[in-house]
């Protein structure tokens, strides 16, 4: 790929756009993991996928080209977040109950469109397991723009939204806007998913989301090494995943969340050999 | 009123479901007072705690917060409120002393900002002031709870606030740090000019150094000097906890 990469554009696109979601998938990850979120990352993922059926649909049915796919499912995604949200508050103290509605809604939506547009096709292939070559130039510029603003929130709100992940009830007292952040992170957090998905596929976005940071937790001193821990490991996995998935012939989803793996399990096991040798000493 | 009375209370009711939950409270919170809010388990305590956060509104009556009616206050950062929960956190949150005692600062310093230079010096104070400096870039759940507890008073403490709240800071505390926890707030009150409320069921070393002592169960019983509280009989102390209680001071 390395070789190619300098030849053709399109995977230059490719390697490119994988970066880009090597930082903000985990960035938010961060945040999601330790609000105790991460199923919401695959709930919103399958209400993506809604989304994409959605345009893939629009497209064979009314040759609707001038709304790439990527479009109908960032919309699904924001709108589903604000549903999740919606329910959340509605069921206080069983929250976890949002997750299971928006996930079996999303995929029950996407069964219909899927349907309705004659079935799978490589197209939607792509969409679920990812793809190496699937990004074209409109897709990249938009997965760019949302990296810029998801960056420049999170930079800007930083200190609001680890006040908020510590300790809310604290945070409300203090007079955070609790509530508002809340829906705006909710909101950022469907972008990062409906970006993902090009790259690393509806079911395996929200591993790359979470197995970087559950990596970097065992590791890390402290929340903000952590989540530059956790995108140090997004990058190294997307890269790795990328390429061997290029030569072998496999989605990237695949290769990308079984190097997440790895990295994983290279950590706990770097923890455990730290943890004994201490232990030793003492 | 009293220019320099920190909280006011007014006939405060609360009731849930028809339960009578506080009754008719009246309270008053001087300037540099160094008070402690004493009852039994299910006597209102919290929920006292947080009419006057503003996090509960009461059924009837009125709050006023540094001479400003409670629907109009809106200077939190005058408040620094050490709650139960703050014990019971997630122990496996991966932040820092730093990074905890900086929460204390975000609302101060207003959306869209960084810390600046003199807003990380007022963090390395507040841990400082607390005897946790060893400690700042240690991860929180590495702590013991008494340790962890010094960190969140660090976390009230930095935004500077002149009022103090704080809801059974010691549960979980081994008797020893409860010692040096309360050493810890007298000097905040004596020498930083804190005002204090300590909400608390420790009557035994509590005594020791608030100025004075309220006593809530429904309503309050009893408020006066620790002096006047310990001169009160088994039999009296009783009837406000609503069964025998032995008072024997908590000290192990």
């Amino acid at each position: 790929m390395l070789a190619d990469l300098l030849e053709f554009d399109f995977l230059r696109q490719t390697f490119m756009t994988g970066l880009l979601i090597g930082i903000i998938a985990p960035l938010l990850g961060t945040f999601i993991v330790v609000r105790r979120l991460s199923l919401i990352a695959d709930a919103l993922s399958h209400v993506t996928l809604a989304g994409i059926a959605f345009g893939l649909f629009l497209e064979k049915r009314y040759a609707l080209v001038m709304i790439p796919p990527i479009y109908s499912g960032l919309l699904f995604s924001v709108v589903g977040s604000i549903f999740i949200e919606k329910l959340r508050s509605v069921y206080k103290s069983y929250q976890e109950i949002a997750i299971p509605i928006i996930l079996s809604g999303g995929v029950g939506l996407s069964v219909i469109f899927i349907a309705l547009a004659d079935g799978f096709n490589t197209e939607l292939m792509n969409y679920l397991f990812g793809s190496a070559s699937a990004v074209s130039k409109a897709d990249f510029i938009t997965i760019f723009t949302i990296t810029i603003f998801v960056v420049l929130i999170i930079t800007f709100l930083y200190k609001e939204l680890f006040t908020l992940s510590f300790d809310e009830e604290h945070s409300k007292v203090s007079g955070i806007h609790s509530k508002q952040i809340h829906l705006l992170f909710i909101i950022l957090t469907a972008l990062v998913i409906a970006a993902s998905i090009q790259i690393v596929g509806v079911l395996l976005v929200s591993a790359l989301m979470t197995l970087p940071v559950a990596a970097s937790m065992r590791i890390a001193r402290g929340f903000k090494q952590m989540m530059f821990l956790a995108i140090a490991f997004g990058e190294l996995a997307v890269m790795i995943g990328l390429i061997s998935g290029y030569y072998l012939n496999i989605p990237p989803g695949g290769t990308i969340v079984v190097v997440s793996i790895i990295i994983l399990l290279i950590a706990i096991g770097y923890k455990k050999v730290n943890v004994t040798k201490l232990g030793a000493v003492e | 009123m009293n220019q320099d009375t920190i909280i006011t209370l007014r006939n405060i009711n609360y009731s849930i479901e028809k339960k009578n939950v506080l009754h008719d409270v009246n309270f008053e919170l001087p300037k540099g007072a160094f008070v402690g809010l004493l009852g039994p388990n299910g006597g209102g305590k919290t929920t006292l705690t947080k009419i006057i956060l503003g996090m509960l509104k009461p059924t009837s009556g009125n709050v006023t917060l540094f001479n400003k009616p409670l629907e109009e206050f809106n200077d939190w950062t005058k408040i620094g409120f050490v709650s139960q929960k703050s014990n019971s956190f997630n122990r496996e949150f991966p932040a820092t002393v730093y990074e905890v005692v900086s929460t204390g600062l975000t609302s101060k310093v207003g959306y869209f900002k960084f810390f600046n230079r003199y807003d990380k010096e007022k963090i390395l104070q507040a841990i400082d002031a607390v005897g946790m400096n060893e400690y700042t870039r240690e991860n929180i759940g590495k702590l013991s709870g008494g340790q962890q507890q010094r960190v969140f008073i660090a976390r009230a403490l930095v935004s500077e606030p002149e009022l103090l709240i704080l809801d059974e800071p010691t549960v979980g505390v081994d008797s020893e740090n409860v010692q040096r926890f309360y050493e810890l707030l007298h000097d905040l009150n004596q020498n930083k000019g804190i005002t204090l409320l300590l909400i608390t069921h420790d009557t035994g070393t509590m005594t020791k150094y608030a100025s004075n002592v309220a006593c809530l169960n429904k309503t309050l019983h009893f408020h006066g000097k620790p002096e006047e509280y310990e001169k009160l009989t088994e039999r009296e102390i009783s009837k406000f906890y609503g069964h025998p209680v032995n008072i024997v001071s908590h000290d192990h």
